[in-house]
């Protein structure tokens, strides 16, 4: 190679102070970027990423987008983030390959069936679209899927929620990044936030790998190291991280025209505009940072996949990863204040984060801006684990959203 | 896949045993307010590191028992 295509975005060094430092260049940071210079007109802002931009989860994920979540405060935030989905591309003269091709959520018994047709009720209230599919329906919308009554995990029906799809990761960090870096913020690569530096119970600084850097605000978006940082300044958190694995086909000619996912069976399945099937697996069970799961996962995966698309029974695996995911109790985002006194948390997004990136970024910016929380943020404060108005999305979110 | 030393059968493979998170997180003893009892069912340790943690030998001899586990390497030691 002896020509490097033009870099979409500066590459400078930390200056000495800014008034928002934001922790963590994947998409929510990004996007938390973007919308706090293009809403709010801040843009003395520097993300720092202890690795390159949008090397996480947000390179890692399986790229779902739908916004059919069960209570009204995660159909509102996730509703909101989609319809930013569906002028992002235009908004930032960059195609996102965001594809609405459908998202179907698979009912395998009587339980999955009530759920699922309580899930579209409540999203049809709420101005979500959402169809009921009968089993007949399904393959009619997905002919490749085995409805047949003697499978392994019958399908008895589907929730469908057309406006849902799938959209190109890299493209959606890097136009963010563009859009971004426009605007004057810095985007730091390289740089690791260390700890921070407390005045009594404010945080006024940060500790990096490249340096101190003076904040007025800090802002958490490091998904599953959120832990790690928030020890820094002596908070606990109610998340824990784990492994989320997935893997990619060899490429194929187009089979499958929509998403298909199964929280009983833990498996979800798209076709990437390249041709490859991405298949996302359910979280490892136990705690890690290591950025890789069991192999035992991935064939549990894979022999559910098989049950429901046995035309896939000789298809290749290419590659398998993990990322590192901030799963919360109740399967809900953490966004808002924390006790340390202008330190911000948007954590706790786990399996299902990407659909939110436009979403998370807008709210968090917003948070940010006016130091309360947006509307849509305000019900994932997190004071609702000693309140008790848990956001119990685990129908909607399951294994993976 | 890990390799577990279950106390009672020896190792044995992960997908025997269930994870059952931070060890030693005591019920609290006394009355308590809503932020400690919140403290006692949501918040846990999410260390990168060392971990005391528990796993139940579910489809052996249903032990329950606690090991030190490294949240990087995976590599795991007997618990003091
Ligand atoms: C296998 C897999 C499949 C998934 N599938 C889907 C899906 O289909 N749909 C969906 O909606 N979501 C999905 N997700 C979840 C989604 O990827 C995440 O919720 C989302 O990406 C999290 O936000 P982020 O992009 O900002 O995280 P990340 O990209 O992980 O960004 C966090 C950044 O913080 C940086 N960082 C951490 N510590 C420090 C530090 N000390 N200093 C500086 N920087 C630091 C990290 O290096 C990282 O780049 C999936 C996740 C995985 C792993
Ligand atoms: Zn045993």
């Amino acid at each position: 190679m002896t020509h490097h295509p033009d870099f979409l975005w500066r590459d400078p060094d930390p200056r000495p102070a800014y008034d928002v430092v934001i922790v963590g260049g994947g998409g929510h940071g990004l996007a938390t970027a973007y919308y706090l210079a293009r809403n709010h007109g801040i843009t003395n802002v520097a993300v720092l990423e202890r690795g390159w931009l949008a090397g996480g989860n947000m390179a890692r994920n399986t790229t779902i987008i739908r916004s059919n979540y069960l209570w009204d405060e995660s159909a509102a935030i996730y509703e909101h983030s989609l319809k930013l989905w569906e002028g992002l591309s235009a908004e930032l003269d960059y195609d996102l390959s965001f594809s609405r091709r459908g998202v179907l959520n698979l009912a395998h018994h009587l339980g999955d069936v009530r759920e699922g047709r309580r899930r579209v009720n409540a999203n049809l209230l709420n101005g979500v679209d959402a169809e009921w599919l009968d089993a007949d329906e399904v393959r009619k919308f997905c002919p490749i899927v085995n409805v047949s009554e003697r499978a392994r995990h019958p399908v008895l029906g589907a929730t469908l929620q057309r406006r849902g799809g799938i959209a190109k990761h890299d493209h959606v960090a890097w136009a963010l990044a563009r859009g971004a870096d426009a605007y004057g913020v810095d985007l730091i690569q390289g740089c690791e936030v260390t700890g921070f530096e407390l005045r009594k119970n404010r945080v006024v600084a940060v500790r990096t790998s490249r340096g101190r850097i003076a904040a007025g605000k800090v802002a958490l978006a490091a998904a599953g190291h959120t832990s790690v940082l928030a020890a820094q300044a002596g908070l606990r958190l109610p998340l824990q991280s784990h492994p989320l694995q997935a893997l990619v086909s060899e490429l194929l000619e187009p089979v499958l025209n929509c998403v298909v996912m199964s929280n009983a069976v833990h498996v979800y399945v798209s076709q990437a505009h390249k041709g490859e099937l991405v298949m996302g697996a359910s979280i490892d069970a136990y705690n890690s940072y290591g950025q890789r799961g069991g192999v035992h996962v991935i064939e549990a995966q894979m022999a559910a996949a098989l049950e429901l698309f046995p035309i896939f029974s000789r298809v290749r695996v290419l590659r398998t990863w993990a990322g590192v995911v901030d799963v919360s109790p109740d399967a809900s985002p953490i966004i808002g204040r924390t006790p340390v006194e202008n330190l911000y948390l948007n954590a706790g997004w786990g399996t299902g984060g990407f659909k939110a990136t436009p979403g998370a970024g807008w709210v968090y910016a917003h948070t940010l801006a006016h130091e309360r929380p947006h509307p849509l943020a305000e019900p994932f404060g997190l004071e609702r684990f000693s309140t008790g108005a848990l956001i119990d999305e685990h129908g909607a979110a399951a294994v993976a959203h | 896949m890990m390799s577990l030393d279950c106390p009672h059968c020896g190792p044995r493979d992960e997908n025997e045993f269930h994870y059952g998170g931070q060890a030693g997180v005591a019920y609290p003893a006394h009355e308590t307010t809503d932020e400690e009892w919140a403290a006692y069912v949501f918040l846990r340790d999410n260390p990168k590191g060392w971990f005391r943690e528990r796993w139940f030998h579910v489809h052996g001899c249903r032990t329950w028992f606690t090991v030190e586990r490294h949240t990087v390497t995976h590599e795991i030691r007997k618990a003091p």
